[in-house]
This record gives structure tokens, sequence and C-alpha cells, in this order.
């Protein structure tokens, strides 16, 4: 593995998209933040700019009002980035499959690494996904 | 010889020693906060992290001037930390090199103000203009503070200042230790930390300056602030506790110093509030500024 991608392994900053959601995954991706779980541990932190960011957590059902700001905001990330999908709207549109608001689910519109399936998923349930995207990326090269 | 001290010295020691510090007060911050915290090296890894990644630049920014900020800032520091280590282990320095330090401390903030203007984004334009607020705001009672130990002294040379603290340390009388509490306040605002983040606000205008900065521009910043956590603390310790000492029990002593400025900045950044803008100008232009003068006064009366 290349050092650059070992680095950005050890110190994924994620910034949190949310694309029309119910903020119950947002609440619970917060939650990862706290004393309880501290993804700091593991070298994560939460950025306010996408263009610090390595790793973009998108959440809620990619309505038609915010694809395009997901759009532009994703060609802004410095590239490499990877993307996780966070609960069940961004993963399928949950139950809003059939609503005229949300025509095309996230991975047709942005590749996607990770999906954490969950409405919402529990912090426990982000934190497995997050090592799981680690092991997958790093298993690849 | 110039060119070692500024390589090793200057830039590799300082940044060395700035990424260890700061790998202290992300680790005390988390403790504070009931955290386990990062690893040892997590301040190593963001930074080759950031080297490997790519860069971005804003459509309409002033290009030469985004990309040279970084620069510019990071010389700066260089350039002050070689300075100070020279005066601390190799020779007596020059005439008025307290000058040249004080004015090249403040280059950091004026390449964050490059880089803010030059970024075209609104939430940049905001926080370089609130960096320069702050600026004016805070380099009077940090120079006040500063010139207590040139007059207890009676030399502007680093070297002598160091030199004449070898009987008893500034921090020791009365007007020592006012000037030190006015240094570390300004110190806080130099680094841009809680409660004078006001720059950079994370929370409300996203990172101020360094908003739009990504890939190798954001490493060398990130680098810069370390880098200032460690020489400012440093150019308190020589101001005010006689610089570094390497022999026998004074090594502990110099730890101990270090250690102390380094947690007493956490420590006040983990329990205060943000303030405004008007607020912090009020706060170093009205009680800081009259405390550093009364400083400055005990200091010509020899207390």
């Amino acid at each position: 593995m290349s050092l650059k991608l070992k680095a950005l392994l050890k110190s994924p900053w994620v910034f949190h998209l949310s694309t029309g959601s119910c903020n119950n995954c947002d609440i619970e991706t917060l939650d990862c933040l706290t004393p309880r779980f501290d993804i700091e541990r593991f070298g994560m932190l939460l950025v306010g700019s996408i263009k610090h960011a390595d790793v973009l957590l998108v959440s809620g059902s990619c309505n038609r009002m915010s694809v395009e700001r997901m759009k532009a905001l994703y060609e802004q990330v410095p590239k490499p980035c990877l993307v996780v999908a966070i609960g069940t709207c961004s993963g399928s549109r949950g139950i809003f499959k059939d609503s005229y608001n949300c025509p095309v689910p996230l991975d047709k519109i942005i590749p996607v690494d990770v999906y954490i399936p969950g409405c919402p998923p529990k912090p426990e349930a982000i934190i497995a996904g997050a090592v799981k995207l680690i092991e997958k990326v790093g298993g690849a090269t | 010889m110039t060119f070692i001290y500024l390589l090793v010295f200057g830039f590799a020691a300082t940044a060395v020693l700035g990424l260890i510090t700061s790998w202290i007060d992300r680790k005390v911050t988390a403790r504070v906060q009931y955290r386990v915290g990062p690893p040892f090296l997590q301040p190593f890894i963001d930074i080759v992290k950031l080297l490997g990644k790519e860069t971005v630049i804003p459509a309409g920014a002033s290009k030469v001037t985004f990309l040279i900020a970084p620069v510019i800032g990071i010389s700066g520091v260089i350039a002050v930390s070689t300075l100070l280590w020279v005066n601390q282990f190799f020779s007596d320095g020059f005439m008025g090199d307290w000058i040249v330090a004080i004015y090249l401390l403040t280059i950091p903030s004026i390449s964050l103000i490059l880089a803010g203007f030059a970024s075209r984004n609104p939430l940049a334009s905001l926080g370089a203009s609130r960096e320069m607020k702050l600026v004016i705001a805070y380099e009077l009672p940090f120079i006040l503070a500063a010139l207590v130990p040139v007059i207890s002294a009676q030399s502007i040379r680093l070297g002598v200042i160091i030199d004449s603290q070898a009987g008893g340390v500034f921090a020791g009388s009365i007007s020592g230790i006012l000037a030190l509490i006015v240094a570390i306040m300004c110190v806080q605002a130099k680094l841009g930390l809680v409660p004078f983040d006001i720059p950079e606000a994370e929370t409300e205008i996203v990172e101020g300056p360094i908003v739009e900065y990504s890939g190798p521009g954001l490493a060398i910043f990130k680098l810069m602030k370390n880098m200032l956590l460690f020489t400012l603390p440093f150019f308190l310790m020589i101001l005010f506790f006689g610089g570094i000492r390497l022999h026998g029990i004074n090594i502990l002593w110099t730890v101990l110093e270090y250690v102390g400025i380094v947690a007493i900045i956490t420590v006040i950044r983990n329990t205060n509030p943000r303030v405004r803008i008007d607020q912090a100008v009020k706060f170093f232009w009205g009680p800081m500024t009259l405390i550093a003068v009364v400083a400055v006064v005990l200091a010509l009366n020899g207390l």
C-alpha cells in the first residue's frame, strides 16, 4: 500500500452532508464524536469545509433540490476521497422509493464505497462501517 | 552554516517539537472531555496525508497569492524559530534581534490575512478581516509585555536577556509575572485558540481564512500553526524564564516550564467560550494594556 493511501486511512477527515434526511442519521453520526464512542481515537475529525474532507458522509434520500448541491460538493472534494452512504434513505431511498421528489438513488449519482443500513443506524454500526471501509480500501491495493 | 541552522533547527526541530506539542494539546483536550484522544503519531499522519491530496484552486481566486500565502507564513515561522534557537545555543545574536523576533511573529497572521482575501470566498474574507482586527488588538499589549524583560535586562538583545537571567528569572519579579500573564493571553490570540479563535470560528465561518485550502497548502498552514505552538512558548521562555537550560537539574525545570505554559494555554482553551471580536478588542485594549503598562512602570522602577 502506498504511503499516501496509508496516511489517508489513518486520518480520514469526514464531511457530513445531509441530502434531505429526517436528521436522525445526522444525530447518530454526531453521536460518534461523543466521549462514549470517540472516533478521534482513529484519527477521524469532523471538518466544516468540504475542501478539508477525505470522506463524504451522505445521509438522506437525495431529493431534486439537493442532488445538484451534492454533485457540486462531490466535485470540490480534493481527490482521493471516499463516499459513505449512511442510513436506508441514502442506500436505497427507503420509504421514499416511489416519491416524486426522489427519482434517483445515491449510488446512481456518485460512486459509493460503503453502505451503512439502518433507520437510523446505531453509532456502533457507523463505526463498523468505517472499519469495513478501511479494510476494503486497504485490502484492494 | 546559516543554511544548516535554518534547516535543522528552524525547520526540522521546530516542526517535530511543534507537532508533538499539538498532540499534547489534542490529548489533553480529549481527556478534559472524557475521551481517549488521538494516537501519538496522529499530527504527523495528518500532515503526510494532506501533502498527498489534490490542490483545488477556487475559480476566480488570485492564483499566485493563494498559492504563495502559506509559504510566506511558514518562512516567517522558520526565520523566527531559527533566530531563537541560534540565540539560545550558538551566539549572542545582534543588536535589536528582539525587534526582529516581534516583527517576524506577525508574519503568520499576515499570511492568513493574505490567504483569506485571495480565496474569493465570503467566509474567508470575513475571517481575514477579523484576523486583521485581532492583530491590531493584541499587538500593543504583546509588545508592552515583551518590553518588560528588555527593561529588566537593560538590553535589546535576546542573548543578553537570556544571560542576565542566570541569577534569577524575570518571572520571579512582580513586573515579570504581570507581563507573563498578559503575554500568555496574547499568545492565545496569536495561536488562534479559544477564546480568541474568532477568525477561525469553526462553527460559524468554518475555519475562516483557510476555508478554501486543500492538500499541500492546508498541510503547510497546519504545520505553520503547530510550529507556532512551539515557537511562541519558546519565545516566552526566553523572555521570562531564561530560555532552555541544559545542565543538571535545570533540564527538569526547562521541561516543566514548557509543559506548564502549554498546559495553561490548553486549559484556557478548554474552559472558555469564544468571545466576539469587539469583546476581544475591548479585552486587549482595556485590562490587558493596563496591566502591561503597570508592568512596564514597575520594571522601570526596578521591581
